[in-house]
């Protein structure tokens, strides 16, 4: 029923999303059969919807992988340096080969955030002292270090502020034929799905997971894999966005439980609708202007996440 | 304690010689020239070195533990934020309408405005939680800073320069009208730092067996809050952010002077950081010829000796 009434609002977030814009385009003219407003739809404003609606669907669904991985409601890759490490990866591709095809760029984004998700979580297990609030804490300043590190580079080839500008998520360059690589997260999202009991278990420690008789490391690997890839992939075509896989899943555990089968449609459809809500947002304040989503998210994220955890306790 | 006292002694003249070094190294002509410049940036090395070397460790003992510095807590952010507030005003204008006092002063107000909100609000909600005021910390500086990437797209990229300039701690550019407030209000805080420091010891044992001890916790942790938000503020809006010098340096320090007295940890800091820092500004002309900031390269190691650390020990 949830689910259902969820599967609505995202449909009308999409619809009005797909007539949202500078151009003036209505339903109307569908039906009209308007050839040069069709070709808007389909160059523009499909593209952008679809990578939307993947992006928000990707970002939560990683958050809540993490969060099971390592038993910790405030890790996700905002707070795990995973988002550093996919623009790490990003640059270092763009200062040495630079002319290499996307599969390449996609392949080094993805390695390295492949990479710092396998060392944070290395560090989370030698972590004795498990307050909730310590883990990201570690996490936070895992993540400045890969940033400094970019950072290193980023300043002795003198383009600053052109990483600051390709990092800022962003839906607005989406066009046909240049944001199909988030098509890629599409796998790592059904993986997660089939297999999000066995992060849970997995999340509950090595032996544990063992006497119930499963491969610790193999599933462990998995997820990791899902969640580089789906990073990556929205890295690539949109920049980062940041606290999406962070504020929620937590706020659907918060209003509908923990049950993981029955919540996980529910949080990857609210990852849909927030980012679409936001993204319409950012297209109608400044019109004809946009705010880039990078900044209408990290608002709305950090003030729901500063919420959150006050309340927490 | 023998061994500590050979190993501060060995401290205090490699930095006696560092100081030495970079005074006199390749002096060229006009001597007079080279040694007030470079004196001006030894001094500024030194105040910002106190300041980083005090509030590090504190904050560390504070937390207890090793692997955070309180320049996360949102300070650089706030910093950021303000200065490309200003260039995203008035542009290439801002030189002219802000002097370098008053940008000073607005920037030292906004973090220590900024640290203190922070301290009420936790406080008054009575969360005496440290690391939940780390983490809103954090989380609000993540805010700011995407906040100041969004002017930055903005801002024009010939203006944006003067806001990179911002980003990146250097001593090439010292303002000596500056320099003394700021070295007098380290004065007085160290005085402060010092007289207290035994506190930090008994702090050191944790929330428990401080209060155990007699001691009021919660005074004391504010107590050594606003110490350290008044010196990183200071000194950030001195030079510049240097996230992870502090990381650096405590762990340095602990590696070299296997002690838990705070006062001679503290005292130990100073002076290795003053030879850190002057050794990566040495670096930095000499090697770089002032191509990357110094602050980058000390970043650069400070967080590949912290990836190190994290993944060399067994427990954290």
């Amino acid at each position: 029923m949830r689910t259902l009434i969820l599967t609505l609002i995202l449909l009308v977030c999409a619809v009005v999303s797909l007539f949202v814009g500078v151009a003036d385009i209505s339903i109307v003219d569908i039906f009209h059969w308007d050839a040069e407003k069709l070709a808007l739809i389909s160059i523009s404003r499909i593209p952008r919807t679809a990578a939307l609606i993947l992006a928000g669907v990707g970002m939560s669904i990683s958050g809540v992988i993490m969060q099971q991985m390592t038993q910790n409601k405030f890790v996700a890759p905002t707070t795990a340096g995973t988002l550093e490490a996919a623009k790490m990866g990003l640059l270092i591709f763009l200062i040495f080969i630079p002319t290499a095809g996307a599969a390449l760029k996609m392949l080094f984004a993805f390695l390295f955030t492949f990479i710092a998700s396998l060392i944070f979580l290395a560090i989370v297990r030698k972590i004795r002292y498990r307050n909730v609030v310590f883990v990201p804490l570690v996490g936070l300043m895992f993540g400045g270090i890969i940033g400094s590190i970019s950072t290193f580079f980023a300043v002795r080839m003198n383009i600053v502020q052109d990483t600051n500008a390709w990092m800022m998520g962003d839906f607005s360059g989406i066009l046909q034929g240049r944001y199909e690589l988030i098509y890629l997260s599409l796998p790592a999202i059904i993986i997660t799905y089939l297999y999000a009991n066995k992060f849970t278990v997995v999340g509950m420690g090595e032996d544990f997971s063992r006497n119930l008789g499963l491969n610790y490391r193999a599933i462990m690997n998995i997820g990791l894999f899902c969640v580089s890839l789906t990073v990556s992939a929205v890295v690539i075509t949109a920049g980062a966005i940041p606290f999406l896989g962070l504020i929620v899943p937590n706020v659907v555990s918060l209003l509908f439980g923990d049950n993981l089968k029955k919540t996980l449609p529910l949080v990857a459809l609210s990852g849909a609708i927030f980012l679409l809500l936001c993204d319409i947002a950012g297209r109608i304040v400044i019109y004809p202007y946009e705010v880039p989503i990078g900044v209408t998210v990290s608002i709305i994220g950090a003030i729901i996440f500063l919420i959150l955890i006050i309340r927490k306790r | 304690m023998k061994g500590i006292k050979k190993n501060f002694l060995i401290t205090v003249l490699l930095l006696l010689a560092a100081v030495t070094l970079y005074l006199f190294y390749n002096m060229g002509s006009n001597w007079e020239f080279a040694l007030r410049l470079r004196g001006v940036k030894v001094a500024a090395i030194i105040v910002v070195s106190c300041c980083v070397a005090y509030s590090s460790v504190a904050f560390q003992t504070l937390t207890n533990n090793r692997i955070l510095t309180p320049s996360i807590m949102g300070f650089e952010s706030v910093y950021l934020l303000i200065q490309t507030l200003i260039v995203f005003m008035y542009g290439d204008l801002t030189f002219q309408v802000l002097s370098g006092w008053g940008n000073f002063l607005l920037s030292v107000l906004g973090m220590i405005g900024f640290a203190f909100l922070l301290y009420i609000l936790i406080y008054k909600k009575g969360k005496d939680n440290l690391y939940l005021l780390l983490l809103v910390g954090i989380i609000l500086g993540t805010l700011f800073n995407s906040l100041s990437s969004f002017m930055q797209l903005l801002i024009d990229p010939s203006d944006y320069f003067i806001v990179q300039g911002k980003m990146f701690a250097t001593f090439n550019k010292i303002n000596r009208d500056l320099l003394w407030p700021s070295a007098g209000v380290l004065a007085v805080l160290l005085v402060v730092g010092f007289r207290t420091a035994k506190y930090l010891d008994v702090l050191a044992l944790g929330r428990d067996q401080a209060i155990n001890l007699g001691l009021n916790y919660n005074r004391m942790v504010q107590l050594f809050l606003v110490i350290i938000a008044i010196l990183v503020s200071v000194s950030t809006a001195l030079v510049g952010p240097i996230t992870f010098l502090g990381l650096l340096v405590t762990n340095l320090t602990y590696e070299l002077f296997k002690t838990h007295r705070h006062d001679v940890v503290i005292a130990a800091c100073c002076l290795v950081t003053a030879v850190t820092l002057l050794s990566g500004q040495f670096v930095m002309e000499r090697l770089f010829h002032l191509s990357i900031p110094v602050s980058a390269i000390i970043n650069l190691v400070g967080g590949l000796y912290f990836m190190f650390l994290l993944l060399r020990v067994r427990k954290l």
